[in-house]
């Protein structure tokens, strides 16, 4: 049986938070989908709040404290992750956009992400795909055409009734699913360390060849 | 072992009185902390280069010219030299000329900088500062070599026919370490030539430095100059002490919280937990120093960093005496229990003479009477050509790292 590395970053401010209920569900369906197919999935899930005061003393400081470090490295190494944020005044959350800033801008290259955002009326709800997918897209990785938003109406009675929240969870978890199974990415993540050009080519580069 | 300071020449408020000292104030105080250093028994004293306020060291031959001629024993280093904004032609003929001036008691330390604007001002490219650093040192390391230099490269104007003057005293070139908190090509490049390999260590967890040294050390030996434990190994630290530890905190708090670079971050117990700032008494300096070895091996070289954030001058001068007094002659003799006979020293101009030499006498370049120029035949100097020592060819690696290697 093989398995997939997802990481799940939630960057919702309060305890419990509708952010990180909808990444649970949004792992719940991927993970249930995957094991269907004989993947097994482990799964890390990582709440911003926890490591806001870590974030800002790596953007101030330049390196991760030890908790931050565990989560950076899930991300870089994970087959797929799936990234919820509040939509605040028009945007991701400031710390979620915090977290984005100090991770390694190669590490999410080919990365497959599933993008969920809550907010307080669906009016928002476009926020995903022109604030959040371009973030991904810049950084190289393969945001699934479908970004889930849940607005306050969703958990109740007040939401979408033709396409309801839980369909549409299922629906982004699906085109996250494909992906995940399909991708070998975390046997292939790179050591920043390691040396992948030795002083030859380094050298022999430099003369143009 | 040697044991040292750095300094990156900050002129920075004093947090406890609201007082910033002027540029010459604090350029006379690091010229008494050098000259302390040597008085405390200290072996190095190395001076960063900056090109911006709130620095002063935009000029270091200058400053470690004046601090050779007021001391004797004192080693003059750098921390470090910025090998992608500086002409490599400059700084080959800059270095050699303090060789001379201290009497061999100059080494550098090549780093990359850590100020974007400077390599725009300086019309070089920032997201080129690897491919020039690589390129830029191998002009060096020719200059120093070799008496005359035919040369083309992407990042400077060619030469041709030219003579780096004065050659280095005694034909030996200043020994060079090269700084990096992150890029393993630049750990690379100082296992390559068989030069140093600095972890700046101060800004990033152990974890990271191990690795760093790890690789240096392995490519070390992959390239011949020796096992991975003869590397040349520095790391940086940082301390500030007082004989009663709880002194030592609260008396470096607020300088702590408020210093350039950490200030307003991190609280200082975390910053001490995953850095290797120590801040208590000697005994923990020295505690915490020794377990360096745990994960880089053996070493050569340690320097602190001990007058920055806006320390007064006389509270410098007394970590000094704390330094040199409790701190490093213990190191000095725990250091050496159990370091393996076949572990080098730091090199020093003495011990590069003495390999390319042995008992020999060193050259002397003279020049021919009234040469004029270097473009007619032969060599400008009566000896024809240096004897090149310790010339670094590297292993094979494929078409380009032969030709690289054959005109070396």
């Amino acid at each position: 049986m093989t398995t997939k590395r997802i990481a799940v970053v939630s960057a919702g401010l309060s305890t419990p938070s509708s952010s990180r209920q909808l990444a649970d569900r949004l792992l719940a369906d991927s993970a249930g989908l995957l094991q269907e197919r004989g993947v097994e999935v482990e799964a890390k899930v990582f709440e911003l709040r926890d490591l806001a005061h870590d974030i800002t003393n790596h953007l101030l400081m330049g390196f991760a404290p030890p908790k931050l470090e565990e989560a950076l490295d899930a991300v870089a190494s994970a087959d797929g992750l799936i990234v919820v944020t509040p939509i605040f005044t028009t945007s991701y959350a400031g710390l979620f956009k915090s977290f984005i800033d100090v991770v390694d801008p190669q590490a999410l290259t080919d990365l497959p992400v599933l993008i969920g955002a809550t907010g307080g009326t669906p009016r928002h709800s476009l926020a995903i795909d022109y604030a959040i997918r371009p973030l991904f897209t810049y950084l190289h990785a393969i945001p699934t055409t479908t970004g889930v938003f849940a607005a306050t109406g969703d958990w109740g009675g007040g939401g979408d009734g033709v396409r309801s929240l839980p369909d549409r969870i299922f629906r982004g978890a699906t085109e996250f699913a494909d992906l995940v199974e399909r991708t070998d990415r975390s046997e292939l993540v790179s050591d920043p360390f390691a040396l992948d050009r030795p002083m030859g080519h380094l050298l022999g580069g430099l003369a143009g060849e | 072992m040697q044991f040292g300071i750095f300094t990156v020449s900050d002129i920075t408020q004093d947090p406890t009185t609201g007082r910033t000292p002027s540029e010459a104030e604090r350029i006379q105080a690091t010229l008494t902390i050098a000259k302390h250093a040597e008085e405390v028994g200290l072996d190095v004293f190395a001076l960063g280069e900056h090109h911006n306020p709130p620095f002063w060291s935009s000029s270091p031959t200058t400053t470690l010219a004046y601090i050779a001629g007021q001391t004797s024993t004192l080693q003059l280093s750098t921390a470090t030299t910025l090998i992608t904004t500086n002409d490599p032609v400059k700084l080959a003929e800059d270095y050699a000329m303090l060789q001379h001036v201290s009497g061999g008691r100059a080494d550098l330390m090549l780093g990359r900088g850590n100020t974007g604007p400077v390599y725009p001002w300086f019309g070089k490219d920032i997201r080129q500062g690897l491919p020039i650093a690589i390129e830029s040192y191998e002009l060096l390391h020719r200059l120093w070599r070799e008496d005359v230099v035919d040369w083309e490269g992407k990042f400077r104007t060619p030469l041709q026919g030219f003579t780096s003057t004065p050659r280095p005293l005694d034909g030996v070139p200043p020994f060079v370490w090269h700084g990096s908190i992150r890029t393993p090509e630049v750990a690379e490049q100082a296992a390559f030539y068989g030069d140093g390999f600095f972890a700046n260590h101060i800004f990033w967890p152990a974890s990271h430095t191990q690795r760093m040294i790890a690789l240096y050390r392995q490519r070390f030996e992959h390239h011949g100059h020796g096992t991975a434990a003869q590397a040349i190994v520095g790391l940086g630290g940082q301390a500030f002490m007082r004989k009663n530890s709880q002194d030592a905190v609260d008396e470096f708090r607020p300088y702590f919280d408020n210093a350039p670079v950490y200030g307003h971050g991190p609280s200082m117990e975390e910053f001490t937990q995953q850095t290797p700032l120590t801040v208590g008494s000697p005994q923990q300096v020295i505690d915490r120093t020794l377990a360096y070895r745990d994960y880089v091996g053996d070493y050569q070289r340690q320097l602190w960093l001990m007058d920055h954030a806006g320390l007064p001058l006389k509270t410098v001068l007394e970590q000094l005496d704390l330094l040199g007094e409790e701190v490093v002659p213990v190191l000095r003799r725990e250091f050496a229990k159990d370091r393996p006979a076949d572990v080098p020293d730091a090199p020093t101009h003495a011990s590069l003479v003495r390999a390319a030499y042995g008992d020999g006498t060193p050259r002397q370049a003279t020049p021919n009477a009234n040469r004029g120029d270097n473009l007619t035949l032969g060599s400008p100097y009566q000896d024809g050509a240096a004897p090149v020592a310790a010339t670094s060819t590297g292993s094979a690696f494929g078409p380009a790292a032969t030709r690289t290697a054959g005109a070396r």
